[in-house]
């Protein structure tokens, strides 16, 4: 009897299960196609893209091999544009860190109000970054901005530098600007780490008498490792793609001395139409990117498991 | 305990020795209950803790509350120098003019599109998250494939967008940014909602699929109510990437789909930048997003950091 009932569930489960083995992928299909179309072919696309003469008034579009990438390389634009980026990316996150990490480390524990003074804090990242660049661009101002004003109190004379028109100070503002945007995603990421940290081993360092410092270095920096690396890597990666508030807060100025890569990529399809030079531009940004992704990934694995 | 006592209030040098008399005393005292040194201590660190909570609210709250000071000044107040803090005679003339200039077909741009991205990116995204936590489709590569693709720079995509846009006639409309911002909100939703799939247990849906329910049925009248709280954080994140997106929109829009971010830049003239509208718009896109946040305050870190910190 239970011989013949497994001999009958199999026969009849083999179609029914091979359907079942089906659905998930069917689960998996709307997403993945629509990935494959609107990420993966365009991608695809845009490499193709780079390998042709695309241009305004011509009327082919001839293939040319790596012309784009050889002249990209050659020009010292491209060059100012990918060394911005960097910079943005490299102190503009290290400090995000720093800052973060040490404001968490401060309000760390118990404190009164502290929903509050946290939710507040956070409000920055919610703000548009179109909006970002316009605010600190009126804050920078040198006639009608708050920050000469300030800085003019306090050497007790009128300030009107202008901060906006000098290259350095410009990006010392954008900086400043991104600073003051991404700080608090650091701070409520390490605060929320934090947070789970287990008491007792600060108590049982406190009984072996170890400083403060030594507390920090051995004990909470080698515990936050996999939350530090993941929003250092989150950050980063969002930082390469840098355009919004460099389109609202400099406009790429003085000259294009602050242009990213990705607001130098805009400028040559949108005011030169170099649809082509443009795409192999971006290329090399992905590949930037995709190095850092790995790592990002790697990260991940880590962090979350799979 | 060293540093303790070199950080009060006190502070003065002391040679070795001194310092392991003053520990000696301090234990002491602290077994006889006198708590003073300990208690000043504490006090001066809580008030330090206070001081640089109230440097850094004052430091990242300042440019906001300047943005929307600016949508109720007069244009004397903020283009005089040095500028006016508190407008003295505020009112809605800013706000007025927005509506007047098409801000409202901005507004409502922007609420179409984040609203249907959002929507489409959960329904297909949680269905995919679902096969991926529960079949394991893929293994463990097809999740990382997937979520690599939220880091997608926008700029390796526009150009060819941008063509297909031109021929299928699709630029300067809804659907183009709908289209395109699925692009990055499916991955998100896609990556989040495995992660709220994975952390549901799996009995009752292997019950119900006992009792004869299909895989579909046990996805959405089991599984999913039970990660709403889960499907309403990512759609609250989803969202909030489309109402802030910039690039694509200024890419692909030019007067009929205009959102929010790129209706603003209208008022930064080459001549004359109009800061009462700007401010305005200002306000006018930051409200929804800061309500929305404190909405969705437990899943803050979780849903900026794409699940890697719960």
């Amino acid at each position: 009897m239970a011989a013949t009932t497994e001999a009958f569930t199999l026969k009849s489960e083999t179609p029914r299960r091979k359907r079942r083995d089906l659905i998930p992928w069917m689960f998996v299909a709307p997403c993945i196609i629509i990935i494959l179309l609107v990420t993966i072919f365009p991608t695809v696309y845009s490499l193709g893209l780079s390998l042709t003469k695309w241009e305004i008034g011509l009327q082919e579009r001839p293939f040319i091999g790596l012309g784009n990438y050889i002249e990209l390389f050659s020009t010292a634009r491209f060059w100012h544009a990918l060394l911005i980026t960097l910079l943005v990316v490299v102190i503009g996150v290290s400090i995000e860190f720093l800052l973060g990490f040490g404001l968490a480390q401060t309000l760390s524990g118990q404190m009164k109000g502290k929903r509050i003074v946290v939710a507040a804090l956070l409000l920055p990242v919610m703000v548009m970054p179109v909006v970002v660049g316009y605010t600190w661009r009126l804050l920078w101002d040198a006639q009608y901005g708050p920050i000469n004003q300030i800085i003019g109190w306090i050497i007790g004379q009128p300030f009107t530098y202008t901060w906006l028109a000098k290259t350095e100070t410009a990006l010392l503002a954008i900086l400043v600007t991104e600073i003051w945007q991404w700080t608090p995603f650091m701070f409520l990421v390490f605060l929320s780490g934090l947070a789970v940290l287990d008491p007792e081993i600060f108590e049982a360092a406190d009984i072996d008498g170890a400083s403060g410092w030594a507390k920090l270095w051995y004990i909470t920096l080698p515990l936050m490792r996999p939350i530090i690396v993941v929003a250092l890597l989150i950050r980063g990666l969002d930082a390469l793609k840098f355009f919004d508030i460099i389109f609202t807060l400099t406009g790429g100025g003085p000259g294009n001395s602050t242009e990213t890569l990705s607001f130098y990529i805009y400028q040559m399809g949108y005011q030169f139409f170099r649809l082509g030079y443009g795409a192999a531009a971006s290329f090399v940004l992905l590949v930037f990117l995709a190095m850092f992704l790995t790592y990002l990934l790697k990260a991940f694995k880590s962090a979350v498991g799979s | 305990m060293c540093h303790a006592i070199v950080l009060g209030p006190s502070a003065i040098p002391m040679s070795q020795d001194q310092v392991s008399i003053c520990m000696v005393g301090f234990a002491s005292a602290m077994m006889r209950g006198e708590l003073m040194g300990l208690r000043t201590r504490k006090l001066l660190a809580s008030s330090i803790r206070y001081v640089i909570a109230v440097v850094a609210l004052a430091f990242f709250l300042f440019p906001i509350v300047w943005i929307i000071l600016t949508a109720f000044k007069t244009p004397s107040e903020f283009l005089k120098s040095p500028p006016v803090w508190i407008p003295r005679t505020p009112s809605s003339i800013y706000f007025e003019h927005v509506v007047q200039t098409g801000g409202l077909r901005a507004l409502s741009n922007t609420l179409i599109i984040s609203t249907s991205t959002t929507l489409l990116a959960l329904l297909i995204g949680s269905l995919a998250a679902y096969a991926l936590a529960r079949y394991r489709v893929g293994g463990d590569n097809l999740p990382f494939f997937i979520l690599s693709q939220r880091f997608m720079p926008p700029v390796a995509v526009i150009f060819p967008f941008l063509l297909f846009f031109k021929a299928l006639r699709w630029m300067d409309t809804h659907q183009a940014l709908i289209l395109i911002y699925l692009t990055f909100n499916l991955p998100y939703a896609v990556w989040m909602m495995r992660g709220f799939f994975m952390e549901i247990p799996r009995e009752i849906e292997e019950s119900a699929l006992v009792d004869g329910c299909s895989p579909l049925g046990a996805f959405w009248r089991i599984a999913l109510p039970l990660v709403s709280p889960g499907l309403v954080a990512t759609g609250v994140f989803c969202f909030i990437f489309s109402w802030a997106e910039f690039f694509f929109a200024v890419a692909i829009t030019k007067s009929q789909a205009v959102t929010l971010s790129v209706y603003i830049v209208n008022f930064f003239g080459k001549m004359m930048v109009q800061w009462g509208e700007i401010g305005a718009t200002s306000i006018v896109s930051m409200v929804p997003l800061f309500i929305l946040s404190f909405l969705v305050q437990r899943y803050l870190v979780r849903g900026l950091t794409l699940g890697a910190v719960k």
